[in-house]
Protein backbone atom coordinates (compact mmCIF):
# COMPACT_ATOMS: atom_id res chain seq x y z
CA UNK A 1 0.00 0.00 0.00
CA UNK A 2 1.91 3.26 -1.30
CA UNK A 3 0.73 6.44 0.00
CA UNK A 4 -0.14 7.98 -3.17
CA UNK A 5 -2.80 5.17 -4.08
CA UNK A 6 -6.43 5.83 -4.06
CA UNK A 7 -8.71 3.94 -1.68
CA UNK A 8 -12.22 3.41 -2.60
CA UNK A 9 -15.47 1.12 -2.21
CA UNK A 10 -16.00 -1.40 -4.77
CA UNK A 11 -18.56 -0.97 -7.52
CA UNK A 12 -20.70 -3.64 -5.40
CA UNK A 13 -20.40 -2.14 -1.88
CA UNK A 14 -22.30 0.48 -0.49
CA UNK A 15 -21.71 2.29 3.10
CA UNK A 16 -25.16 3.15 4.96
CA UNK A 17 -26.44 4.04 7.89
CA UNK A 18 -28.64 0.50 9.13
CA UNK A 19 -31.55 2.42 10.39
CA UNK A 20 -32.60 -0.67 12.58
CA UNK A 21 -29.71 -0.38 14.64
CA UNK A 22 -28.22 3.10 13.87
CA UNK A 23 -25.11 1.38 12.95
CA UNK A 24 -22.78 2.20 9.49
CA UNK A 25 -22.83 -1.25 7.12
CA UNK A 26 -20.77 -2.37 4.36
CA UNK A 27 -23.45 -3.67 1.82
CA UNK A 28 -22.38 -5.97 -0.94
CA UNK A 29 -24.48 -9.25 -3.05
CA UNK A 30 -25.83 -11.21 0.03
CA UNK A 31 -23.44 -9.94 2.76
CA UNK A 32 -22.83 -6.88 5.38
CA UNK A 33 -20.17 -6.03 7.51
CA UNK A 34 -21.10 -3.83 10.76
CA UNK A 35 -18.30 -1.44 11.06
CA UNK A 36 -16.62 0.42 13.76
CA UNK A 37 -16.58 3.89 14.45
CA UNK A 38 -12.85 4.24 13.11
CA UNK A 39 -13.55 2.35 10.20
CA UNK A 40 -16.31 4.65 9.23
CA UNK A 41 -14.33 7.54 9.57
CA UNK A 42 -11.68 6.17 7.61
CA UNK A 43 -14.22 5.11 4.45
CA UNK A 44 -16.16 8.14 5.10
CA UNK A 45 -12.50 9.79 3.55
CA UNK A 46 -12.24 7.46 1.10
CA UNK A 47 -14.12 9.04 -1.83
CA UNK A 48 -11.97 7.99 -5.12
CA UNK A 49 -10.13 10.95 -4.83
CA UNK A 50 -7.78 11.36 -1.95
CA UNK A 51 -4.83 9.52 -1.53
CA UNK A 52 -3.89 7.56 1.36
CA UNK A 53 -1.46 9.94 2.81
CA UNK A 54 -4.35 12.64 2.22
CA UNK A 55 -6.86 10.33 4.25
CA UNK A 56 -4.32 9.59 7.23
CA UNK A 57 -3.13 13.35 7.80
CA UNK A 58 -6.88 14.44 8.02
CA UNK A 59 -7.53 11.42 10.73
CA UNK A 60 -4.09 12.60 12.70
CA UNK A 61 -5.03 15.85 13.19
CA UNK A 62 -8.79 15.23 13.67
CA UNK A 63 -8.10 12.59 16.33
CA UNK A 64 -4.81 14.43 17.48
CA UNK A 65 -2.53 11.12 16.78
CA UNK A 66 0.95 10.57 15.53
CA UNK A 67 0.99 10.20 11.25
CA UNK A 68 2.96 6.98 11.95
CA UNK A 69 0.65 5.66 14.84
CA UNK A 70 -2.69 6.59 12.42
CA UNK A 71 -1.01 5.09 9.04
CA UNK A 72 -0.70 2.10 10.56
CA UNK A 73 -4.22 1.63 11.88
CA UNK A 74 -5.42 2.66 8.63
CA UNK A 75 -3.46 0.66 6.59
CA UNK A 76 -4.69 -2.08 8.62
CA UNK A 77 -8.52 -1.25 8.21
CA UNK A 78 -7.90 -0.77 4.49
CA UNK A 79 -5.99 -4.46 3.85
CA UNK A 80 -8.52 -6.03 5.45
CA UNK A 81 -11.09 -4.18 3.65
CA UNK A 82 -9.59 -5.09 0.88
CA UNK A 83 -8.82 -8.88 1.19
CA UNK A 84 -12.95 -8.85 1.69
CA UNK A 85 -12.61 -7.25 -1.80
CA UNK A 86 -15.02 -4.37 -0.45
CA UNK A 87 -12.30 -1.60 -1.21
CA UNK A 88 -9.86 -0.92 -4.35
CA UNK A 89 -6.38 0.89 -4.23
CA UNK A 90 -6.30 2.99 -7.53
CA UNK A 91 -3.14 4.22 -8.70
CA UNK A 92 -2.43 7.38 -7.79
CA UNK A 93 -3.03 9.65 -11.11
CA UNK A 94 -0.59 11.91 -12.05
CA UNK A 95 -0.73 15.55 -11.23
CA UNK A 96 -0.53 18.29 -14.18
CA UNK B 1 -39.56 -16.01 22.41
CA UNK B 2 -39.00 -12.86 21.07
CA UNK B 3 -38.03 -13.01 17.03
CA UNK B 4 -34.90 -12.07 15.66
CA UNK B 5 -34.21 -9.52 12.83
CA UNK B 6 -34.64 -10.22 9.68
CA UNK B 7 -31.28 -9.66 6.98
CA UNK B 8 -32.81 -10.78 3.96
CA UNK B 9 -35.96 -10.60 1.86
CA UNK B 10 -36.32 -13.29 -0.93
CA UNK B 11 -38.79 -12.15 -3.34
CA UNK B 12 -39.93 -14.29 -5.81
CA UNK B 13 -42.43 -12.34 -7.88
CA UNK B 14 -43.17 -15.15 -10.30
CA UNK B 15 -43.02 -18.67 -11.44
CA UNK B 16 -43.35 -17.74 -14.62
CA UNK B 17 -39.79 -18.84 -16.12
CA UNK B 18 -38.38 -19.81 -20.17
CA UNK B 19 -36.46 -22.58 -18.41
CA UNK B 20 -37.32 -25.81 -17.15
CA UNK B 21 -34.20 -26.89 -14.94
CA UNK B 22 -35.01 -30.36 -13.28
CA UNK B 23 -33.50 -28.89 -9.77
CA UNK B 24 -36.14 -25.97 -9.67
CA UNK B 25 -36.64 -24.97 -6.25
CA UNK B 26 -40.18 -24.04 -6.92
CA UNK B 27 -43.17 -25.74 -6.39
CA UNK B 28 -44.39 -29.12 -7.75
CA UNK B 29 -47.53 -27.80 -8.20
CA UNK B 30 -47.07 -24.52 -10.44
CA UNK B 31 -50.06 -23.60 -12.21
CA UNK B 32 -49.75 -21.35 -15.01
CA UNK B 33 -51.83 -18.17 -14.98
CA UNK B 34 -51.73 -18.56 -11.45
CA UNK B 35 -52.33 -15.00 -9.36
CA UNK B 36 -49.07 -12.64 -8.62
CA UNK B 37 -49.32 -9.91 -6.18
CA UNK B 38 -49.93 -6.68 -7.70
CA UNK B 39 -47.08 -3.45 -8.13
CA UNK B 40 -48.48 -2.17 -5.11
CA UNK B 41 -48.57 -5.12 -3.34
CA UNK B 42 -44.87 -6.26 -3.85
CA UNK B 43 -44.31 -2.15 -2.73
CA UNK B 44 -45.47 -3.09 0.28
CA UNK B 45 -43.93 -5.83 1.17
CA UNK B 46 -40.72 -3.78 0.91
CA UNK B 47 -41.41 -1.52 2.80
CA UNK B 48 -42.53 -3.82 5.62
CA UNK B 49 -39.95 -6.02 4.87
CA UNK B 50 -37.69 -2.48 5.19
CA UNK B 51 -39.19 -1.77 8.63
CA UNK B 52 -38.36 -5.07 9.97
CA UNK B 53 -34.70 -4.55 9.16
CA UNK B 54 -34.24 -6.09 6.15
CA UNK B 55 -31.03 -4.98 4.41
CA UNK B 56 -31.02 -7.29 1.22
CA UNK B 57 -34.13 -7.65 -1.62
CA UNK B 58 -33.50 -10.53 -3.69
CA UNK B 59 -35.40 -10.32 -6.50
CA UNK B 60 -35.91 -13.87 -7.82
CA UNK B 61 -38.94 -16.62 -9.54
CA UNK B 62 -39.05 -18.05 -11.62
CA UNK B 63 -38.20 -15.72 -13.94
CA UNK B 64 -38.44 -11.59 -12.45
CA UNK B 65 -37.32 -10.42 -15.43
CA UNK B 66 -41.31 -11.84 -16.87
CA UNK B 67 -42.37 -9.00 -14.66
CA UNK B 68 -42.62 -5.41 -17.01
CA UNK B 69 -42.68 -3.69 -13.39
CA UNK B 70 -39.56 -5.74 -12.30
CA UNK B 71 -37.70 -1.71 -12.30
CA UNK B 72 -39.99 0.45 -9.69
CA UNK B 73 -39.99 -2.41 -7.24
CA UNK B 74 -36.19 -2.11 -7.89
CA UNK B 75 -36.32 1.82 -7.65
CA UNK B 76 -38.44 1.20 -4.46
CA UNK B 77 -35.98 -0.89 -3.04
CA UNK B 78 -33.26 1.55 -3.69
CA UNK B 79 -35.66 4.16 -2.20
CA UNK B 80 -35.99 2.22 1.30
CA UNK B 81 -32.02 1.75 1.51
CA UNK B 82 -31.88 -2.34 0.32
CA UNK B 83 -29.66 -3.52 -1.75
CA UNK B 84 -31.25 -5.39 -4.41
CA UNK B 85 -30.11 -8.43 -6.44
CA UNK B 86 -31.26 -9.75 -9.43
CA UNK B 87 -31.27 -13.25 -9.53
CA UNK B 88 -32.04 -14.53 -13.09
CA UNK B 89 -32.16 -16.84 -15.73
CA UNK B 90 -30.45 -13.82 -18.17
CA UNK B 91 -33.73 -14.16 -20.59
CA UNK B 92 -34.77 -11.14 -21.02
CA UNK B 93 -31.80 -9.27 -19.58
CA UNK B 94 -31.58 -6.94 -23.06
CA UNK B 95 -29.24 -3.93 -23.14
CA UNK B 96 -32.72 -1.61 -23.10
CA UNK B 97 -33.72 -3.68 -19.74
CA UNK B 98 -30.36 -3.51 -18.24
CA UNK B 99 -30.00 -0.22 -18.29
CA UNK B 100 -33.40 0.47 -16.78
CA UNK B 101 -32.40 -1.15 -13.78
CA UNK B 102 -29.44 0.37 -13.60
CA UNK B 103 -31.00 3.50 -13.85
CA UNK B 104 -33.51 2.31 -11.26
CA UNK B 105 -30.69 1.35 -8.50
CA UNK B 106 -30.36 -2.21 -8.75
CA UNK B 107 -26.97 -2.90 -7.32
CA UNK B 108 -25.80 -6.23 -8.35
CA UNK B 109 -26.68 -8.82 -10.86
CA UNK B 110 -26.94 -13.09 -9.98
CA UNK B 111 -27.21 -15.27 -13.48
CA UNK B 112 -27.72 -18.99 -13.69
CA UNK B 113 -25.87 -20.98 -15.30
CA UNK B 114 -26.66 -24.60 -15.89
CA UNK B 115 -22.99 -25.79 -17.33
CA UNK B 116 -19.85 -23.84 -18.82
CA UNK B 117 -20.97 -26.34 -22.41
CA UNK B 118 -23.38 -24.51 -24.74
CA UNK B 119 -24.98 -28.31 -25.70
CA UNK B 120 -25.26 -29.66 -22.08
CA UNK B 121 -26.68 -25.62 -20.66
CA UNK B 122 -29.18 -26.31 -23.36
CA UNK B 123 -29.93 -29.83 -22.71
CA UNK B 124 -30.25 -29.32 -19.19
CA UNK B 125 -32.36 -25.57 -19.48
CA UNK B 126 -34.65 -27.57 -21.14
CA UNK B 127 -34.35 -24.63 -23.99
CA UNK B 128 -31.79 -23.00 -25.59
CA UNK B 129 -30.42 -20.64 -24.06
CA UNK B 130 -26.68 -20.66 -22.98
CA UNK B 131 -25.57 -18.37 -25.69
CA UNK B 132 -27.73 -15.64 -24.73
CA UNK B 133 -26.84 -16.31 -20.89
CA UNK B 134 -23.30 -15.71 -21.85
CA UNK B 135 -24.41 -12.53 -23.74
CA UNK B 136 -26.18 -11.54 -20.71
CA UNK B 137 -23.30 -11.41 -18.21
CA UNK B 138 -21.35 -9.30 -20.74
CA UNK B 139 -23.74 -6.79 -21.34
CA UNK B 140 -23.76 -6.76 -17.10
CA UNK B 141 -20.64 -6.85 -16.69
CA UNK B 142 -20.18 -3.31 -19.50
CA UNK B 143 -23.55 -1.74 -17.98
CA UNK B 144 -21.39 -1.45 -14.43
CA UNK B 145 -23.51 -4.07 -12.77
CA UNK B 146 -21.09 -6.90 -10.09
CA UNK B 147 -21.51 -10.15 -11.27
CA UNK B 148 -22.22 -13.39 -9.77
CA UNK B 149 -22.80 -16.59 -11.57
CA UNK B 150 -24.39 -19.68 -9.78
CA UNK B 151 -24.14 -23.23 -11.23
CA UNK B 152 -26.15 -26.31 -9.23
CA UNK B 153 -23.99 -28.92 -9.45
CA UNK B 154 -25.05 -32.52 -9.61
CA UNK B 155 -23.88 -35.70 -11.78
CA UNK B 156 -24.08 -34.29 -15.27
CA UNK B 157 -21.81 -31.55 -15.00
CA UNK B 158 -19.62 -31.67 -11.88
CA UNK B 159 -16.63 -33.25 -13.72
CA UNK B 160 -16.64 -29.78 -15.38
CA UNK B 161 -16.19 -28.14 -12.49
CA UNK B 162 -12.71 -26.57 -13.90
CA UNK B 163 -14.18 -25.48 -16.94
CA UNK B 164 -17.23 -23.94 -14.92
CA UNK B 165 -15.00 -21.69 -12.68
CA UNK B 166 -12.64 -20.76 -15.90
CA UNK B 167 -16.07 -19.49 -17.50
CA UNK B 168 -16.95 -17.14 -14.75
CA UNK B 169 -13.63 -16.09 -14.73
CA UNK B 170 -13.28 -14.87 -18.35
CA UNK B 171 -17.42 -12.96 -17.74
CA UNK B 172 -15.47 -10.87 -14.71
CA UNK B 173 -17.79 -12.59 -12.40
CA UNK B 174 -16.63 -11.47 -9.07
CA UNK B 175 -18.21 -14.43 -6.98
CA UNK B 176 -19.83 -17.51 -8.47
CA UNK B 177 -21.93 -19.67 -6.54
CA UNK B 178 -21.00 -23.24 -6.75
CA UNK B 179 -24.09 -25.18 -4.71
CA UNK B 180 -24.82 -28.75 -4.87
CA UNK B 181 -28.49 -29.54 -5.61
CA UNK B 182 -30.78 -29.76 -2.56
CA UNK B 183 -32.95 -32.51 -3.10
CA UNK B 184 -36.37 -31.34 -2.46
CA UNK B 185 -39.65 -30.81 -4.68
CA UNK B 186 -38.51 -30.87 -8.45
CA UNK B 187 -34.56 -32.47 -7.88
CA UNK B 188 -36.09 -34.58 -5.34
CA UNK B 189 -38.28 -36.05 -8.30
CA UNK B 190 -35.25 -36.16 -10.43
CA UNK B 191 -33.07 -37.85 -8.06
CA UNK B 192 -31.69 -40.85 -9.75
CA UNK B 193 -30.70 -38.53 -12.59
CA UNK B 194 -28.82 -35.79 -10.53
CA UNK B 195 -27.08 -37.63 -7.76
CA UNK B 196 -23.77 -37.69 -8.49
CA UNK B 197 -21.05 -40.56 -7.41
CA UNK B 198 -18.80 -40.14 -4.29
CA UNK B 199 -16.00 -39.86 -6.38
CA UNK B 200 -16.78 -36.98 -8.69
CA UNK B 201 -17.97 -35.14 -5.53
CA UNK B 202 -14.53 -36.00 -3.92
CA UNK B 203 -12.72 -34.70 -7.13
CA UNK B 204 -14.81 -31.47 -7.84
CA UNK B 205 -14.80 -30.57 -3.84
CA UNK B 206 -10.74 -30.42 -4.27
CA UNK B 207 -10.47 -28.81 -7.49
CA UNK B 208 -12.97 -25.83 -6.09
CA UNK B 209 -10.90 -25.60 -3.49
CA UNK B 210 -7.78 -25.32 -5.40
CA UNK B 211 -9.40 -22.77 -7.62
CA UNK B 212 -10.55 -21.11 -4.17
CA UNK B 213 -7.23 -20.79 -3.10
CA UNK B 214 -5.60 -19.14 -6.67
CA UNK B 215 -8.08 -16.46 -7.12
CA UNK B 216 -8.94 -15.52 -3.42
CA UNK B 217 -8.52 -11.98 -3.93
CA UNK B 218 -10.01 -11.40 -7.23
CA UNK B 219 -12.93 -14.09 -7.55
CA UNK B 220 -14.96 -15.23 -4.50
CA UNK B 221 -16.35 -18.89 -4.80
CA UNK B 222 -19.41 -19.83 -2.51
CA UNK B 223 -19.39 -23.74 -2.20
CA UNK B 224 -22.44 -25.14 -1.13
CA UNK B 225 -21.31 -28.43 0.01
CA UNK B 226 -23.91 -31.83 -0.83
CA UNK B 227 -26.19 -32.67 1.93
CA UNK B 228 -26.10 -36.63 0.53
CA UNK B 229 -22.58 -37.85 1.26
CA UNK B 230 -21.52 -35.62 4.85
CA UNK B 231 -21.91 -36.69 8.14
CA UNK B 232 -23.92 -33.25 9.79
CA UNK B 233 -26.57 -31.46 8.43
CA UNK B 234 -26.21 -27.77 7.07
CA UNK B 235 -27.62 -24.94 8.67
CA UNK B 236 -30.26 -24.84 6.50
CA UNK B 237 -31.56 -20.82 6.22
CA UNK B 238 -29.25 -20.15 9.17
CA UNK B 239 -32.77 -21.21 11.30
CA UNK B 240 -35.99 -21.23 10.61
CA UNK B 241 -37.70 -17.69 10.71
CA UNK B 242 -33.72 -16.42 12.07
CA UNK B 243 -32.48 -14.06 8.91
CA UNK B 244 -34.25 -14.58 6.13
CA UNK B 245 -38.06 -14.57 4.62
CA UNK B 246 -39.20 -15.56 1.31
CA UNK B 247 -42.68 -14.60 -0.14
CA UNK B 248 -43.85 -16.26 -2.68
CA UNK B 249 -45.57 -14.90 -5.81
CA UNK B 250 -49.01 -15.62 -4.38
CA UNK B 251 -48.14 -13.19 -1.04
CA UNK B 252 -47.49 -16.14 1.23
CA UNK B 253 -44.60 -15.96 3.65
CA UNK B 254 -41.93 -18.91 3.74
CA UNK B 255 -39.14 -19.54 6.21
CA UNK B 256 -37.43 -20.60 3.23
CA UNK B 257 -38.56 -21.22 -0.88
CA UNK B 258 -38.79 -24.60 -0.25
CA UNK B 259 -40.76 -24.74 3.12
CA UNK B 260 -44.38 -24.84 1.01
CA UNK B 261 -43.57 -28.33 0.20
CA UNK B 262 -43.81 -29.36 3.79
CA UNK B 263 -47.25 -31.31 4.34
CA UNK B 264 -49.64 -29.66 7.13
CA UNK B 265 -47.98 -26.11 7.16
CA UNK B 266 -49.76 -23.37 6.00
CA UNK B 267 -48.46 -20.18 5.62
CA UNK B 268 -49.80 -16.68 6.20
CA UNK B 269 -50.46 -14.14 3.01
CA UNK B 270 -49.74 -10.13 2.93
CA UNK B 271 -52.76 -10.17 1.28
CA UNK B 272 -54.14 -10.79 5.19
CA UNK B 273 -51.27 -9.75 7.52
CA UNK B 274 -48.32 -7.52 7.54
CA UNK B 275 -44.93 -8.99 7.39
CA UNK B 276 -44.44 -7.80 10.71
CA UNK B 277 -47.01 -9.88 12.29
CA UNK B 278 -46.37 -13.09 10.01
CA UNK B 279 -42.95 -12.74 10.87
CA UNK B 280 -43.10 -12.37 14.76
CA UNK B 281 -46.04 -13.44 15.77
CA UNK B 282 -47.69 -16.47 12.84
CA UNK B 283 -47.38 -20.07 14.05
CA UNK B 284 -45.29 -21.24 10.84
CA UNK B 285 -42.61 -18.98 11.62
CA UNK B 286 -42.36 -19.85 15.53
CA UNK B 287 -42.43 -23.51 15.15
CA UNK B 288 -38.87 -24.39 14.39
CA UNK B 289 -37.27 -21.11 15.55
CA UNK B 290 -34.57 -21.12 17.99
CA UNK B 291 -34.31 -24.52 20.12
CA UNK B 292 -36.92 -25.81 22.28
CA UNK B 293 -38.93 -27.08 19.89
CA UNK B 294 -35.84 -29.90 18.97
CA UNK B 295 -36.26 -33.79 19.88
CA UNK B 296 -33.19 -35.58 20.58
CA UNK B 297 -30.07 -36.12 19.24
CA UNK B 298 -30.67 -32.32 18.55
CA UNK B 299 -31.89 -30.85 22.08
CA UNK B 300 -28.58 -32.11 23.69
CA UNK B 301 -26.30 -31.52 20.70
CA UNK B 302 -23.45 -29.10 21.34
CA UNK B 303 -24.24 -27.94 17.80
CA UNK B 304 -27.62 -27.33 17.86
CA UNK B 305 -26.95 -23.31 17.89
CA UNK B 306 -24.49 -23.90 14.66
CA UNK B 307 -26.99 -26.11 12.23
CA UNK B 308 -29.76 -25.43 13.71
CA UNK B 309 -31.26 -29.14 13.67
CA UNK B 310 -30.52 -28.99 9.58
CA UNK B 311 -33.34 -28.79 7.29
CA UNK B 312 -37.48 -28.79 7.93
CA UNK B 313 -38.26 -29.77 4.51
CA UNK B 314 -35.21 -32.82 4.09
CA UNK B 315 -36.56 -34.01 7.48
CA UNK B 316 -40.28 -33.51 6.26
CA UNK B 317 -39.26 -35.54 3.13
CA UNK B 318 -36.94 -38.00 4.19
CA UNK B 319 -38.55 -38.81 7.74
CA UNK B 320 -41.83 -37.64 7.69
CA UNK B 321 -42.25 -35.03 9.77
CA UNK B 322 -40.50 -31.70 9.67
CA UNK B 323 -39.92 -31.39 13.68
CA UNK B 324 -37.41 -34.63 13.25
CA UNK B 325 -33.66 -33.84 13.28
CA UNK B 326 -32.82 -33.52 9.47
CA UNK B 327 -31.86 -37.33 8.04
CA UNK B 328 -28.40 -35.37 6.77
CA UNK B 329 -27.25 -35.45 10.14
CA UNK B 330 -25.05 -39.27 11.30
CA UNK B 331 -27.13 -39.14 14.62
CA UNK B 332 -30.48 -38.65 13.55
CA UNK B 333 -32.83 -41.87 13.86
CA UNK B 334 -33.99 -41.40 10.24
CA UNK B 335 -30.34 -41.30 8.47
CA UNK B 336 -31.24 -44.87 7.00
CA UNK B 337 -33.56 -43.41 4.92
CA UNK B 338 -31.15 -41.04 3.30
CA UNK B 339 -28.21 -43.71 2.80
CA UNK B 340 -30.97 -45.86 1.62
CA UNK B 341 -31.68 -43.35 -1.34
CA UNK B 342 -27.69 -42.11 -1.72
CA UNK B 343 -26.91 -45.61 -1.82
CA UNK B 344 -23.31 -44.04 -1.25
CA UNK B 345 -23.73 -42.97 -4.38
CA UNK B 346 -23.39 -45.58 -6.59
CA UNK B 347 -27.60 -45.84 -7.52
CA UNK B 348 -28.90 -46.67 -11.22
CA UNK B 349 -28.88 -43.52 -13.28
CA UNK B 350 -31.50 -43.10 -14.75
CA UNK B 351 -30.99 -40.98 -18.42
CA UNK B 352 -33.74 -38.60 -19.11
CA UNK B 353 -35.27 -35.71 -16.73
CA UNK B 354 -38.85 -34.69 -15.78
CA UNK B 355 -38.53 -31.08 -16.59
CA UNK B 356 -39.93 -28.23 -14.17
CA UNK B 357 -43.01 -27.15 -16.36
CA UNK B 358 -46.66 -26.59 -14.94
CA UNK B 359 -48.34 -29.97 -15.06
CA UNK B 360 -45.20 -32.31 -14.90
CA UNK B 361 -44.38 -33.21 -11.57
CA UNK B 362 -47.75 -35.61 -11.60
CA UNK B 363 -45.27 -37.62 -14.44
Amino acid sequence: MTPGCVPGLNAKTRLQVDRYSGDHVLLYPEGLLKLNPGAVAILELCDGKRSLEEICRRLAARFGVALDVMSFDVEECLEKLRQKGLIELRAPTARP
Amino acid sequence: MTAPRPYGLLAELTYRCPLHCPYCSNPLSLESGAAELSTSEWMKVLHEASELGVLHALFSGGEPLQRPDLADLVECARRLGLYSNLITSAVGFSRSRAEELKRAGLDSVQISFQADDHELGDHLAGAPVHKSKLEAAQLARSVGFPLTLNVVLHRHNMDRVEAVISMAEALGAERLELAHTQYYGWAFKNLESLLPDREQIQVAALRVGEAAHRLRGSMEIVYVTPDYFGTRPKPCMNGWGRRYLTVNPRGEVLPCPTAGEIKGMRFDSVLKNSLGWIWNESEAFNRFRGTDWMPEPCRSCDQRELDFGGCRCQAALLSGDPSHTDPACEFSPYRQSLLDLSKGGSTTVRPDFVYRRPGASAL
